[in-house]
């Protein structure tokens, strides 16, 4: 197992290298393009692009210029945005990310409890009423768009209702953690649920079929045989090997939301997350800035994949070995 | 004649409009072998399945009486069927294959098993699951009891399935075709398994098979089975010596001969499996069905041969 692990991260440390690489060549070696024009923003004076040109060594092979982005970029963390001209990118991010890591986090548990819970639910119970009522929960959950249900809570929550109702609810924003878990999670307790309900919709019709599977199989049957009860027979067998799948789903899917997928939610909720900063940066054309949030990305997605393989491999023996 | 330890009578299993199993009744004594055969679809297993109340497709309706040692286990509640199976009958099944949870250790499955039934420690059930994969051949066990199911060939699953389903010393063990998904060396070292374990245990059991060789090999007492009907039903002599029904003769002609004349073509039962709608459900398909085979015939006969035929006994010859 400990081999496992540490072959899976060896192979995720390359993969992230390959990223950074790719990156750093759709960045700066796409022919016809003049980098250094591209990272100066729009009408940028000859002595920016003199100053760009310097610092990223344009002048050097390819291979020192990966060396010299990499060194502005992890070690000496100088890596500047000319749109916004002298802003640091790396801080910038560094401070997006706990804003992003807790609307992810918080949506992540509410909507694997909502989810498992329902999909459950909905296959331990099928052939009966309580199947297509929860999964029509679920269907409910999945076809609401983020960015209006988001705004339609907001309408609700902020304005309609705000007086009466909901006059608990904060104002939009975000709170750090910092100033009192409380306020933290109030002000996020909107967003988390907004985010965590299209999710759980798609976790628990996805765990229903799996289980609804298992308990076909004919292990299910032989544990039947041995006169377990019914509820280990489900929780046990037939639920922790319908899991497997939903785990591999949620790396994927946690990863891409911590790189910046919960932009939608972000944008809505006044959530100045990594997603939000990627949107900012991509409509003034800031380039140094979508590297850094591009790489940042990828490293979540690798990670958070990792993570979930590792993870796999707890749940199933048949992977260890592979 | 002791008492029988379990007796079926009058078993009619019904999804929807279809019957699969038709009035079957049967009995089987303390430590006696029962072999059932019969073609895929004949309701050999699915009758089995509702002995044990492991039917579970919604709308199934099943009648009749399952007496297991004085109780009608039809009328018995959920926990009272649950303490019963595992512990005083176990059922191995077709595919070993399939058979083991694949993300638990085959020796945390043995013991699951026996700490359902019994209070006893982790450590001890553990120990107990070590000794009987020993007693069915795995070797090396104390090593072996830690592997996963996938880490066994199909053999071995099948003899774990196997320790798995003694490990509370049951009465009975129902088998449902547990020879079929392997290779012959390997269904030769399971029956030879089964019966020495039979004989250790004194476990009557209740084998299911299409194959007329593993019923040869193993059962005292056979019940041929039918379009959910028992056709013929009398000791493993009687049947393999001086079988009455045409189905048994045709079941019987199709297994291959190591002496005599070599056949050209080994002999089948033109048509397919299926009980026809009225009557008998062999006439279809049977070459000496005459007017009497539109109804059904009674399961007759005497000194405990039986046979479900109208034929007259003169007629009687293969």
């Amino acid at each position: 197992m400990i081999g496992y692990i540490l072959r899976r991260f060896g192979a995720a440390l390359l993969v992230l290298f390959a990223i950074s690489v790719l990156v750093f060549l759709i960045f700066f070696a796409t022919p016809g393009v003049d980098p250094a024009a591209r990272i100066a923003g729009k009408n940028a004076d000859p002595a920016t692009l003199a100053q760009v040109r310097a610092s990223f060594g344009f002048d050097k092979p390819l291979p020192v210029q990966y060396a010299l982005m990499m060194k502005h970029l992890f070690i000496s963390h100088d890596l500047t945005s000319f749109v916004n001209r002298g802003t640091l990118v790396i801080p910038q991010i560094i401070e997006a990310v706990p804003v992003t890591l807790s609307l992810v986090v918080g949506a992540a548990v509410i909507w694997m409890v909502l989810g498992v819970g329902m999909g459950t639910l909905a296959g331990a119970m099928r052939g009966t009423l309580v199947d297509p009522l929860v999964m029509l929960l679920g269907v409910f959950g999945v076809s609401l768009p983020v960015y209006w249900l988001g705004e339609v809570v907001n309408l609700i929550t902020q304005k309609q209702l705000h007086d009466s109702v909901f006059s608990w609810v904060p104002p939009l924003g975000y709170v750090p953690m910092s100033e009192g878990i409380g306020q933290w999670a109030l002000h996020l307790l909107f967003p988390w649920l907004t985010l965590a309900l299209l999710y759980a919709g798609i976790y628990a019709r996805l765990l229903r079929g799996e289980l609804i599977n298992a308990l076909n199989e004919d292990y299910v049957r032989t544990a039947r045989a041995k006169g377990l009860s019914e509820r280990r027979i489900l929780v046990k067998h037939a639920l922790r090997c319908s899991l497997i799948p939903i785990v591999s789903l949620f790396g994927l899917d946690f990863g891409a939301l911590v790189g910046g997928a919960a932009l939608l939610t972000e944008v809505v909720f006044g959530l100045p997350g990594v997603g939000k900063l990627t949107y900012q940066a991509l409509q003034n054309l800031d380039l140094p800035v979508i590297m850094g949030t591009v790489l940042y990305a990828a490293f979540f997605v690798v990670l958070a994949n990792a993570v979930v393989d590792v993870l796999y491999a707890r749940l199933d023996p048949r992977v260890r070995r592979a | 004649m002791p008492e029988p330890l379990l007796e079926v009578s009058d078993l009619r299993i019904r999804f929807g409009g279809f019957t699969a199993v038709d009035g079957l009744s049967f009995s089987v004594r303390p430590g006696e072998v029962l072999g059932v055969v019969g073609e895929s679809g004949s309701g050999k297993s699915v009758s089995m399945l509702g002995v044990l109340g492991l039917i579970r497709t919604p709308g199934a309706e099943i009648s009749g009486k399952v007496v297991f040692r004085g109780r009608d286990l039809l009328t018995l509640k959920n926990a009272e069927m649950r303490a019963i199976r595992g512990r005083e009958i176990a059922m191995i099944f077709q595919d070993p294959m399939t058979a083991l949870t694949p993300v638990y250790t085959i020796g945390w499955q043995i013991a699951e098993q026996i700490r359902a039934h019994e209070k006893v420690s982790r450590r001890a059930a553990r120990d107990r699951a070590i000794a009987l994969l020993g007693e069915v051949g795995i070797p090396a066990p104390e090593q072996r009891v830690d592997a996963y199911p996938h880490e066994f060939s199909g053999g071995m699953r099948q003899r774990a399935v196997i320790a798995m389903a003694l490990s509370c010393n049951p009465a009975l063990l129902i088998a449902d075709e547990p020879t079929t998904a392997l290779d012959v060396t390997t269904q030769a070292q399971i029956l030879d398994l089964m019966r020495r374990l039979r004989a250790d245990h004194g476990s009557a059991v209740v084998m299911i098979t299409h194959d007329m060789g593993v019923v040869s090999e193993i059962a005292d007492e056979v019940l041929v089975m039918y379009g959910g009907r028992a056709v013929e039903r009398g000791s493993r002599r009687q049947v393999f010596h001086t079988p009455r029904h045409p189905y048994t003769w045709g079941l019987l002609d199709s297994v291959p001969r190591v002496n005599g004349p070599r056949a050209r073509r080994l002999p089948t039962i033109p048509g397919t499996p299926g009980a026809s709608g009225q009557g008998c459900p062999f006439a279809d398909r049977c070459a000496h069905s005459f007017a009497a085979c539109a109804e059904v015939p009674p399961l007759t006969g005497d000194s405990g041969h039986l046979d479900a035929c109208w034929l007259p006994e003169e007629k009687r010859t293969r």
